[in-house]
């Protein structure tokens, strides 16, 4: 009786493992393979950028993003909070530089992809996005004409090497930057047009260096591509490819029930858009209305696109010019970040307002309406077992 | 794994026997001493057999069961009070999730005249997931024969894309939608 028991239970059990080999359907199959790394396509030139893929430039955008003098006291640079070692992020839920900011430090792996950067998009090429700190007060804290003035001093040679001559500095105030404090203000005011001109070229320039380098920063292969690079050609999976059960309920929760691939698809996990998810804002922290307000930043931006510092024509401009203005669903949406070694890189959000996955994972479940606007996400029922499921799944982006 | 759960409870246990009955059936008849341990192996393994056929038949079939019925995406249609003929194709004839395309609206009046200097606005999105397009296309170009290009369109995501294009000429004003599905 007990034997007759044990062998029908063990009948059962070969049986189950038999289709414990995945058993994805021809769709589910199908979306698996477009998440694969093998699926990104090489990066596309950015014409509006012709340094972006000239060696030197790489090289000294390099050196810049790692100098301490590219900041008002010397302390700060981009790798202080794009730290090398930690995915080009700081593990903190505000970025610190010379003050304390409002937002998560991004992750770097692919970025060059982007069409839009920060949190809420209000750059639009990665070389404008790379002068945009420089002069925050509370990351670099530098102004326009002190960075000219030290690329001269210390990179002058490399510098022309690259790019040509430098301008005049003749008359150029040592601070001066229309950004900077009434002094800074005033100083570049003061300055011809000419004057003016020449400094931004320069400025742009330590910008498109920067992002040279920053196109040679992509993700790296994950257990997840190795495993969905077997289920796509067939191949028995080898080693750490063999995913779990719970990995594989994971995924096929990610894919379908959990809706999570509906803005974390393509081999990046995004789809470069901006969502309200009704992430809920940090006290304390000055008024963040996402989207909607970077509209006009991106716009009033002198190195956007449509402005006087890029490079190649304006058909690289689409992004800019078919940007969404306006709407309700620009209030509080913020971009879809790539998933791709986000279990190792918590906090979570535009202000790290979740520690954990658990804790993204239930305020999706339970989707809470938004402080303001309207959220895109819809309640959702998910048993404890599929919650450690879908965090299961998400670590394979990260081993 | 809903699909394992399905396979266990529908079709194990009928074709074994009809009803859950089958397992204490057997286990009855033990009680009177007449069966050795390896029928019962047979009687797991002929279970197992079937099992296995079970299933084999519900992987080939599952995938075509699981299809819905999808939105009309004809790419040609009436305008919505039969004021134009309209079509609507991406310019490059193929759809790219996730980049800036060009798709050409061509309008022809019910007689099938080309028409020109039509105005055309461009709304849309997703009816499932209910938001919006993420760029704001527009129509760039006017190519002639009633053939207009519009530009900035971007499917983000797979699924169902709803395009409203009001059209308005000398012969009237309309409106059409056609759906895209990625
Ligand atoms: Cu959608």
């Amino acid at each position: 009786m007990k034997r007759l028991f044990c062998f029908l239970a063990l009948m059962v059990a070969v049986i189950l493992v038999g289709c414990g080999k995945p058993d994805f359907s021809d769709a589910e199959k199908k979306t698996i393979a477009l998440l694969a790394l093998n699926t990104l396509p090489s990066l596309k030139p950015d014409t509006t950028n012709r340094f972006a893929d000239v060696p030197a430039a790489a090289a000294l955008g390099s050196t810049l993003f790692f100098d301490l003098g590219m900041s008002r006291d010397g302390t700060v640079s981009c790798s202080t909070c794009h730290k090398i070692d930690r995915q080009f992020q700081d593990d903190l839920p505000q970025a610190v530089g010379v003050g304390h900011t409002n937002r998560r430090t991004m992750p770097l792996a692919g970025v060059a992809r982007d069409p839009w950067f920060f949190w809420d998009g209000r750059r639009d090429s990665l070389w404008a996005q790379a002068l945009t700190p420089l002069e925050n007060p509370l990351e670099q804290a530098g102004n326009r004409t002190a960075y000219a003035h030290y690329i001269k001093a210390r990179f002058g040679e490399r510098y022309e090497r690259i790019f040509g001559p430098l301008p005049d500095f003749a008359g150029i105030p040592l601070n001066a930057s229309p950004l900077g404090n009434d002094a800074e203000r005033a100083a570049w005011n003061a300055m011809s047009d000419a004057q003016r001109d020449a400094i931004n070229r320069v400025y742009a320039n330590i910008g498109k260096a920067i992002a040279a380098f920053e196109r040679s920063i992509e993700p790296a292969q994950t257990r997840f591509d190795r495993f969905a690079l077997d289920l796509a050609t067939g191949a028995e999976p080898k080693s750490d490819a063999v995913f779990t059960r719970e990995e594989i309920l994971g995924l096929k929760l990610f894919i379908g029930k959990a809706n999570c691939v509906t803005c974390h698809n393509g081999p990046r996990f995004t789809d470069n858009g901006f969502h309200n998810t009704g992430v809920p804002p940090v006290t304390d922290l000055p008024p963040d209305r996402g989207r909607v307000d970077a509209v006009a930043q991106v716009e009033a931006d002198p190195f956007n696109c449509f402005g006087a510092y890029r490079d190649g024509d304006v058909s690289a401009c689409g992004e800019l010019r078919f940007m969404v203005k306006d709407g309700p669903q620009l209030i509080r949406a913020y971009k879809t970040p790539s998933l791709r070694g986000v279990a190792t890189r918590p906090p979570y959000m535009h202000a790290g307002q979740f520690s954990s996955l658990d804790e993204v994972v239930a305020h999706y479940a339970k989707a809470a309406p938004s402080v303001e606007g309207t959220t895109e996400i819809h309640p959702l029922q998910l048993s404890d077992r599929e919650r450690a499921a879908l965090v299961a799944f998400l670590k394979t982006l990260s081993e | 794994m809903l699909g394992k759960q399905a396979f266990l409870r529908h079709s194990v246990f009928p074709q074994a026997g009809g009803t859950r009955s089958t397992r204490p059936s057997v286990i009855r008849r033990r009680g009177t001493g007449l069966a050795s341990i390896w029928r019962y192996l047979l009687a797991g393994l002929g279970l197992a057999a079937l099992l296995v056929g079970v299933l084999a038949v519900v992987y080939l079939t599952a995938p075509q069961s699981a299809q819905m019925v999808g939105p009309d995406v004809s790419r040609t249609k009436k305008t919505d009070n039969g004021l134009y003929m309209a079509s609507f194709v991406p310019e490059r004839g193929v759809v790219r999730q996730g980049e800036l395309e060009s798709w050409l609206l061509t309008l022809k009046t019910k007689t099938g005249a080309s028409v020109e200097r039509a105005a055309i606005a461009i709304s849309g999105g997703m009816p499932q997931h209910n938001h919006g397009l993420p760029t704001s296309p527009q129509v760039t170009d006017y190519l002639g024969d009633g053939r207009y290009r519009i530009e900035g369109l971007k499917f983000t995501m797979s699924g169902w894309w709803q395009l409203r294009f009001a059209i308005s000429s000398g012969a009237g004003s309309d409106t059409v939608l056609f759906n895209v599905v990625l």
